[in-house]
């Protein structure tokens, strides 16, 4: 069982604060948006009704937090427990990722005060797809508040609640490899309903096969990420010998992705858009490569034994995932006639701030509850 | 008709044509919107000798719309229209004069008691006891009231008898009100207008005749057929507003040209009349305010005509597509504001300044990983 | 790495076995009929001849506020539908302009409002049945106590009909609903009656489709009769049939619409995309039912991880099972 405990020291560095800067102006313009209406804050449209609200904070936002998902493959599934002290910090990024795409998606929702339509059996479209992505992203939320909660019941050493909750945990952790699956993989099948509107180089049945493998890569490469930053950040040594044996599986994922990517536009005979030149084929490329590269270096087990190989690999990858996200629902999407969108400042300052409001709540967190690895205890031999 | 009903008319008129006639009674239907086969039942209604008197009484105006009832110019129609309706009493007509006129105008209320049309020109001055208008030694108000009384209809025509009109102007020392506001309770006709075109009145007088009922009537009481639509919505020129061509001055190149006077001041999107269809005077085309170039001041209506300035720019009631059409396609959104850029910039330099700090970082640590020491 | 490539394994199996299924998912489901009582709009573009005055009934009939466009606030002059037009009329010009009807060197004509199509992307779409499909006229409702404005049917319409009331701080969205409250009292929609050409016909699509072809089969130059308003008004008029394209638009564009269209030019010129026959919402609720149909998957899938989790690990040294031990 791994011992852990919190960071501990000063809550309000100078990040911190700057953060919390970003985080108020980011509350500002979301009052405007309450106050005056999406328009006089977004640059939305009625040719692009998603803009990076939904592109950025929900879709990739929650990709980005599948840290807690692909980590509960490997520890409960694949029965590896070794890497349970990764499993906490990541689980925290997690919960404040999907929290935060929760609180954008009500930011963004035009008639929010309506929102629990989507509960009420009178309304609910068994149909639809983004009634399924709703519901599967709202339970998970709240399964996420209950896996981090052990974290909460042993800070304040409730060992009772606890043990009962661990009896029960089972079925959440259950529901938290089962609801990211649905939603991930549905998060693409969402945006196929566009049809002609997105473009051929994205467009394709293999959407949601695609973004549940895209998720899941960046679910890994997050961790990686994350650990590294948090070994820089808070001057702690680094699991590398954990983060080298992700990094062992994660170039087959990708090359797993990166032929059916790439093969099922190539049978479409959309092929030759890639090399088109223009905006649309150019990004296509730039985010293959930014996959291809890391998976190309990850397949050396030398590399695979460098910190900084290691994590500007993962960092490639989150960015390739995140542009692979961020082409299918934004540049790769053109509704015709006339119609163009560019983010607005205020716009862009929500995101902002919604991001900010994530690292602050990790960085408090990480201080004040028990979710890094205590060093002081080894946890097992070996590592 | 009968015969001789007719030509007992047709001697008192010059000998008009039976075909004359019947011309005027389809001009007569045609302007009430009417079908023209109801010409025939108008022709019976005027020409029947049971027909109502009517008592045309004057307050506070100019005796213009009297005079508007006489401008028709086929002299026959003339005395066609005074003998037809049998004018029973008019200060402006009558022959006689003083208390004789007078005696004569209460015997004919007294012996057509609640059968008799009264009509009232000019408005009725409220203020200290009607004083600034007597007639015959009485408050016109007074006269007003106790006619109305025993009316079977009552027809307010001109503006000021409608609403008050020029006499009601800002600040009103009169207290000139309109004979609907005054009678309240009893139904009124409005016949607006400074003078109306003396068919408005007309038409209605005959549809009263010949259907013993009044014409739709709109809210204000003015029949539907002449003031159902602005002028905006009839206008000739109508096409220079959709088109946008305006005239910006007198004389000016778009004012020669025709063009909308909308920008001079026309009133004519506020205002309900049917001024451009039936024009005035019978002298052909463009013998209506705007169609001589002056902009329609709006003297049908309470609260423009009289009362907002001249060159005011009216407000469109009903806002219509201009002449142009939208293209298939037009570019709109997206724009990279300035802000925009900068912030885009701002987060990836942070993104990847972390980044890189973050790497230098781990590239000494796997330094010192080759120099020996685990870490 | 022996570890490393057991999983691989295990996830191209996964893998391969989502590959194989995918061709299948994206079949789709079958198509849609028409409603019993569907009713509809024919546009023909040979007979409009731009007036625009439904675009005045249309604003009357159904309350909406003018838009002034890029212009002095004297007209009501959108470029495109919005929150505040419901029904447009577009003007496809080319070269000189000056032959209606043709392409080259020529202009026409264009009506664009909802199409009311047979198998709606914005009724499957919306995760709160806002927008709903009357099951008898077949007219695509909006109901807004149901919204919660996620504006996912903006992105599902092929055609792009659905707008959103971006400026409003409880913001609606907005489209022509064929005046179904007109309809309710046995009327027709007010562009319809408006229209003085009878470029803008209204009645039962079944009906609407036989005018259409009837149309189609006319010949150029040669007067005819057209219904004005409505196909049960009884209103003629007499026209010189012009040069019709060999296609009536919406007859099964993307599962079918009620709103059919008949042109000179070529339609994607007058801005309606060239569409599939089958809807794309089709292929999307396609793979979404093959994977959610009764939930059984999921149900099936969950029930495999909880059995896994819970199972006590006794191979695998150092792994520690995930039951007890707790987060």
């Amino acid at each position: 069982m791994t011992a852990r405990k919190p960071l501990g020291g000063e809550v309000l560095s100078k990040p911190f604060k700057i953060l919390l800067a970003v985080a108020l102006v980011g509350l500002l313009f979301i009052g405007k948006r309450f106050l005056f209406g999406i328009g006089s804050v977004s640059g939305m449209n009625d040719g692009y009704p998603w803009g990076i609200w939904i592109a950025l904070d929900v879709v990739v936002g929650t990709a980005f937090a599948c840290g807690g998902y692909s980590l509960a493959f490997l520890i409960y599934v694949f029965k590896k427990g070794e890497y349970s002290p990764l499993l906490r910090p990541a689980l925290l990024t997690s919960l404040f990722g999907y929290t935060l795409a929760g609180f954008s998606v009500l930011v963004d929702l035009g008639r929010y005060w309506q929102a629990y339509n989507i509960v009420l059996p009178r309304y609910s479209n068994l149909h639809s797809v983004m009634f399924e992505v709703a519901l599967c992203i709202a339970c998970y939320v709240l399964v996420l508040w209950i896996e981090v909660t052990p974290a909460f019941l042993e800070r304040f050493n409730k060992t009772e609640l606890q043990a009962r909750l661990n009896r029960v945990l089972f079925f959440f952790v259950a529901m938290g490899l089962l609801l990211p699956s649905m939603h991930q993989s549905s998060l693409g099948t969402l945006i196929l309903m566009a049809g002609y509107k997105l473009s051929p180089l994205w467009r394709t049945g293999f959407l949601p096969m695609l973004f549940l493998l895209s998720a899941i890569t960046m679910g890994y490469a997050v961790v990686i990420v994350e650990s590294c930053f948090s070994s820089v950040g808070f001057r702690r040594p680094l699991e590398k010998e954990l983060l080298e044996k992700i990094s062992s599986f994660m170039p087959w994922v990708l090359l797993f992705y990166l032929l059916v990517r790439i093969e099922d536009v190539n049978l479409r005979g959309y092929l030759p858009l890639a090399f088109a030149g223009d905006s649309k084929g150019n990004l296509f490329l730039l985010e293959n490569i930014l996959l291809g590269l890391p998976m190309l270096l990850l397949f050396s087990p030398a590399y695979r034994k460098r910190r900084m190989i290691l994590f500007l690999a993962a960092f490639s990858i989150m960015l390739g995932g995140a542009l692979y996200r961020f082409n299918t629902y934004i540049t790769g999407f053109d509704p015709g006639n006339g119609w163009h969108y560019f983010p607005t400042g205020p716009e862009i300052m929500v995101t902002f701030g919604f991001l900010a409001m994530e690292l602050l709540g990790y960085l408090w967190l990480v201080r004040k509850l028990p979710i890094l690895a205590d060093l002081s205890r080894p946890a097992r031999a070996g590592g | 008709m009968a015969d001789n009903n007719f030509d007992a008319i047709s001697k008192k008129l010059n000998n008009i044509s039976r075909r004359d006639f019947m011309k005027f009674c389809t001009v007569m239907a045609a302007s009430m919107g009417l079908p023209l086969e109801v010409a025939p039942q108008i022709a019976e209604a005027v020409t029947s000798p049971k027909r109502p008197p009517v008592i045309w009484l004057s307050g506070q105006g100019c005796t213009g719309c009297t005079e508007s009832l006489l401008r028709p110019t086929h002299p026959s129609l003339e005395h066609l229209i005074l003998d037809l309706i049998s004018l029973d009493y008019n200060e402006t007509l009558n022959v006689g004069a003083g208390h004789q006129a007078e005696e004569a105008m209460r015997q004919s209320i007294e012996a057509n008691s609640k059968q008799f049309i009264l009509v009232v020109e000019g408005a009725i001055p409220t203020r200290d006891g009607g004083v600034y208008c007597m007639v015959g030694g009485r408050p016109f108000m007074e006269i007003v009231r106790e006619t109305a009384d025993k009316a079977a209809a009552v027809i307010a025509i001109g503006s000021c008898a409608s609403w008050g009109g020029i006499a009601a102007a800002e600040p009103n020392p009169t207290g000139a009100t309109g004979a609907p506001e005054f009678l309240v309770g009893k139904p009124v006709v409005s016949i607006p207008g400074c003078p109306p075109n003396g068919y408005n009145f007309l038409s209605t007088v005959l549809h009263y005749l010949t259907f013993k009922k009044l014409p739709d009537l709109d809210a204000k009481g003015r029949p539907k057929f002449a003031y159902g639509r602005l002028i905006h919505e009839n206008c000739e020129r109508r096409p220079h507003f959709d088109a946008g061509r305006f005239a910006t001055q007198f004389g000016d190149d778009g004012h020669r040209q025709g063009f909308c006077l909308y920008k001079l001041g026309c009133k004519g999107p506020q205002t309900y009349a049917n001024c451009p269809s039936i024009l005035f005077n019978e002298v052909g085309g463009g013998a209506w305010p705007v169609g001589t170039g002056h902009p329609c001041f709006g003297c049908t209506e309470q609260g423009v005509g009289f009362a907002m300035p001249l060159h005011e720019q009216a407000d469109l009631k009903f806002i219509t597509p201009a002449a142009d059409h939208a293209p298939v396609t037009s570019d709109r959104g997206g724009g990279v504001s300035a802000a925009a850029a900068a912030l885009i910039g701002a987060g990836v330099g942070v993104a990847a300044g972390a980044a890189a700090m973050t790497a230098r970082r781990l590239a000494e640590a796997d330094k010192n990983d080759d120099g020996g020491e685990a870490s | 790495m022996r570890i490393g490539r057991r999983d691989f394994l295990k996830m191209t199996a996964t893998g391969g076995l989502a590959l194989a299924c995918a061709p299948t998912l994206a079949q789709g489901r079958p198509h849609h009929d028409l409603p019993p009582a569907a009713v509809g709009i024919l546009y023909d573009a040979t007979l409009c001849v731009g007036c625009q005055a439904c675009m005045v009934a249309c604003k009357q009939a159904n309350e909406m506020e003018v838009e002034p466009g890029q212009g002095e606030p004297l007209w009501d002059a959108p470029r495109d539908l919005s929150a505040r037009t419901l029904n447009i009329i577009k003007r496809y010009e080319n070269g000189d302009g000056a032959v209606k009807d043709r392409a080259e060197n020529g202009y026409s004509f264009v009506k664009r409002h909802c199409m009311h199509c047979l198998d709606p992307a914005c009724v499957s779409a919306c995760p709160v049945s806002a927008l709903t499909k009357d099951p008898a006229s077949g007219i695509v409702g909006y109901n807004e106590k149901a919204c919660i404005g996620c504006r996912y049917c903006q992105v599902a319409c092929p055609y792009n009909i659905p707008k959103f009331q971006w400026d409003s701080t409880t913001p609606k969205i907005v489209k022509c609903q064929l005046c179904s409250h007109l309809v309710a009292k046995g009327g027709i929609s007010a562009c319809c009656k408006v229209c003085p050409t009878g470029a803008s016909l209204f009645g039962p699509v079944e009906g609407l489709l036989a005018e259409a072809k009837r149309r189609l089969h006319m010949e150029e130059g040669k007067s005819y009769d057209f219904p004005v308003a409505s196909l049960a008004s009884g209103q003629v008029q007499s026209h010189r049939a012009g040069r019709y394209l060999e296609h009536i638009y919406g007859e099964n564009e993307a599962g079918g619409s009620q709103v059919l269209l008949l042109s000179g030019v070529p339609f994607t010129s007058l801005g309606l995309p060239e569409l599939p026959e089958q809807s794309f919402v089709e292929v999307a609720d396609g793979i979404q039912y093959a994977i959610y149909k009764g939930m059984v998957y999921p149900l099936v899938l969950l029930g495999g991880l909880i059995y896994i989790i819970r199972k006590r690990v006794s191979t695998t040294g150092p792994a520690q099972s995930g039951g007890e031990e707790g987060v």
